[in-house]
């Protein structure tokens, strides 16, 4: 009998498991931590789904629009086509695992969200990633007795068994006992994104260290868009990592100002009349990092939050309050806060198909490991929802195929160490000083001599090799699209709207847009 | 400057021995994590007498008091080390691992009886339910639990394998009978008067230590409400 093998237990994880439950098909999920420690449970904002409760008229298509003008046109269309379709079913599907999504008159009520003309974002307050996980684990929880799921939760990816251009299993390690396992049967990856190649400069978790990914990539998998990282407008800094201000903050009315010659410079909405402090998220970052550039203004952005009614913060937004009062001592109903823009989101990843199948046949990938749905920039309360139905997409794939022989593989048939936290640091300083919010080819040049030096010296590591395909990605996009800009090229250029692919083939690293010989 | 001071173990097969370690930091927010991070990615680190010293095995992921890895017991209390601020804790601050759960080492326990007991409980619904706007205060606060163990170190009334489940397990069945209005209801408030209400002694420790802040009285109230109504409602029968 064949397991699936699904590595990461977070949103895309577990649905994957349940789906593959559903249909009667057995799998291992496999994480470092319980789904309890999943960076998932860090979303906060909402899922969209074009549900038109709030009398606007909204409809898919125009979720889909949203959603590949928000990216720039990067995104797979087709993908995008079928997640936008698809959202409505998966929001009323959580809803009825119990998400107490937030309600009114009896109905569910939805708000607005970053780059998004309706109000399209499914929320339980500010702690919707934490309210959905604890339905889907519960849900899981139920094949798990059953014995169709088997959780393995503390255990380490070491790499895909790979064996003549076919993925025939994973190799795992048990972090308690150092015990290497190799398990056969397809794999899926929901590993999430690439938090940690950026060592305690991102949003994320320290769990998500983008290590397995880093790993795929020296294996051959064809990886997509990795020059596409999201500074996220709103972060705070809180010591070892930067702390979320969910865009429901100004969701909900929150504006973005600068002091300018003694005076408060609302400049978005100056500049932005239509979605003024909504803009989609690379704007508003890009916007930020400007007016702090020029001679006739502070050094600080300010989230102004103080016109909030009372009723929003109890009941939109309580969390947000709490944990701003916590860190920076100052109650945000009463005062503006200082905020910075910080390392969200990696809209690239592992290259799929709309059915989330990557290069190398039995093997899949889902959640924000991939690269399909987000292009150049993604919208908020895509995550949750990209990483759901990418999940319960890649599980359909399978269910819709006869099962695998699974073979017997060798013990250690794949082994694996970390590099140093002291040299994972030094990359992520050369990484984040050539891919910043603003970038140019000296910039990336120089960041990529320095990582030539980093390797000659500790020799080449899987992230590193990793960190250099986003390099030379950034490098090859000689355009600005989303969240990428080039000062050197500030315009976009219609010839390059196509992903850029990038490979590791016998030690060497390509990347191009079309990837044509990839 | 703080002196921490660590229960450490090298496996569980191993003694447990005390070593303690420097550490300074300017940032106001600077927690016991921040500390356990600083020591580890230290090239060579050594305690306060200059003894070599291993890594500090700990866990943590989200570093912002979300997702209860980091629970230890810190100057006797059980805590998440992210949420807990060196400059609240004195110069010397006792760090050990919490004691109801057998330790893997150093400061990392395996929690696996508190996701058994979820099962045993049968923590999952049957069938859809149909979001109903009354119930969602009590789901969305039940739901928030961290699972993260700290309710039951200090739970009078709590031992691993015992028949009461702590709060960790009740909390997830409140989300149930918040929920729940078909059949399935009774059965998860029968589970929930057997191993919850007849087994808690109201000592509300649980209530103070919760590092999510939930407010465990007033969901105990509402679901012992319902589970005390259900077993008069069988009397009558």
């Amino acid at each position: 009998m064949e397991k699936i093998n699904i590595i990461g237990a977070g949103l895309a994880g577990l649905t994957a498991a349940i789906t593959l439950a559903k249909g009667g098909r057995h799998s291992r999920l496999i994480s470092l931590q319980r789904s309890e420690r999943a960076q998932s449970v860090l979303a906060e904002g909402g899922i969209n789904a074009a549900l038109n409760v709030m009398g606007e008229g909204d409809k898919p298509e125009y979720h889909f629009e949203d959603t590949m003008r928000g990216g720039v046109y990067l995104a797979d269309e087709e993908a995008v086509r079928r997640l936008t379709e698809g959202a409505p079913d998966i929001v009323m599907w959580l809803a009825g695992l119990g998400v107490p999504f937030n309600m009114k008159d009896g109905r569910l009520i939805q708000r607005n969200f970053g780059g998004q003309k309706k109000k399209r974002t499914a929320y339980a307050k500010s702690s919707t990633g934490k309210m959905i996980m604890s339905a889907l684990i519960d849900e899981a929880r139920k094949y798990e007795v059953a014995g169709l799921i088997e959780r393995y939760p503390h255990h380490a990816f070491q790499g895909a068994v790979i064996m003549d251009g076919v993925c025939l299993g994973a190799a795992v390690c048990d972090t308690y006992t150092g015990e290497r396992l190799t398990f056969g049967g397809r794999v899926i990856m929901c590993c999430g994104g690439l938090a940690g190649l950026f060592p305690r400069m991102t949003t994320g978790t320290t769990q998500n260290s983008g290590h397995a990914a880093a790993r795929l990539f020296g294996q051959g998998v064809v990886f997509g868009n990795l020059e596409m990282l999201q500074y996220h407008p709103t972060t705070i800094g809180i010591p070892d990592k930067r702390c979320l201000v969910t865009e429901a903050a100004r969701g909900e009315g929150g504006r973005l100002y600068i002091e300018r010659q003694g005076s408060k410079w609302y400049f978005m909405e100056e500049k932005y009349p239509e979605l003024k402090n909504l803009m989609p998220r690379d704007v508003v970052a890009r916007e930020m990092f400007m007016v702090r550039r020029r001679e006739d203004c502070g050094d600080t952005v300010y989230l102004d939050m103080t016109e909030l009614s009372v009723d929003v913060w109890d009941k939109r937004l309580p969390d947000l309050r709490a944990e701003i009062m916590h860190y920076l001592s100052l109650d945000p109903a009463r005062e503006p806060i200082p905020v910075r823009e910080g390392i969200h989101y990696f809209m690239g990843g592992i290259n799929t198909d709309v059915r989330h199948r990557t290069n190398i046949a039995g093997l899949y990938a889902a959640g924000e490991c991939t690269c399909q749905y987000h292009g150049a920039n993604r919208l908020g309360g895509n995550s949750m929802l990209g990483a759901v139905f990418g999940g319960k997409t890649a599980a359909e794939d399978i269910l819709s195929l006869p099962e695998a022989d699974t073979p017997d593989l060798p013990d250690a048939a794949v082994t694996d160490t970390e590099p140093p936290e002291a040299v994972k640091a030094e990359l992520g300083e050369i990484l984040y000083s050539g891919l910043g919010i603003v970038r140019s080819e000296s910039g990336l040049m120089r960041a990529l001599e320095r990582l030539d030096e980093l390797e000659a010296r500790e020799g080449a590591f899987p992230e590193s090799r990793l960190g250099r395909a986003m390099l030379l990605s950034a490098l090859k996009r000689r355009e600005s699209r989303g969240a990428h800009f080039r000062e050197d090229f500030p315009e976009r250029s219609e010839e390059l709207r196509a992903p850029t692919l990038a490979v590791c083939r016998d030690g060497k690293i390509i990347a191009e847009i079309g990837g044509d010989r990839i | 400057m703080s002196v921490l001071k660590i229960l450490r173990r090298k496996s569980a097969d191993q003694q447990p021995y005390w070593q303690s370690f420097e550490f300074t930091s300017d940032d106001p927010n600077a927690a016991v994590s921040t500390a356990l991070t600083a020591l580890n990615s230290r090239s060579d680190l050594r305690d306060m007498s200059g003894e070599k010293a291993d890594p500090i095995r700990w866990e943590c992921s989200c570093l912002q008091k979300k997702c209860g890895a980091c629970a230890m017991v810190i100057n006797g209390v059980p805590r998440l080390a992210c949420d807990s601020k060196l400059a609240e804790l004195g110069e010397v601050i006792t760090v050990e691992p919490l004691k109801k759960f057998p330790v893997i080492a150093d400061l990392i326990v395996d929690r696996t009886v508190i996701f058994d007991t979820l099962r045993e409980l049968k923590v999952w619904l049957e069938r859809g339910v149909t979001p109903d706007e009354r119930a969602q205060e009590a789901a969305f606060e039940a739901a928030g639990c961290l699972q993260c163990g700290c309710c039951l170190e200090v739970c009078p009334n709590y031992y691993a394998g015992g028949r009461f489940t702590g709060m960790a397990g009740a909390l997830p069945l409140t989300r149930l009978i918040a929920e729940l209005t078909d059949e399935q209801r009774r059965e998860v408030l029968k589970a929930y008067r057997k191993r919850v209400y007849e087994g808690c002694g109201k000592s509300l420790a649980c209530r103070k230590i919760c590092p999510a802040g939930l407010d465990i009285e007033s969901l105990m109230a509402r679901s012992n409400a319902a589970a005390a109504w259900r077993s008069l409602f069988d009397l009558r029968k």
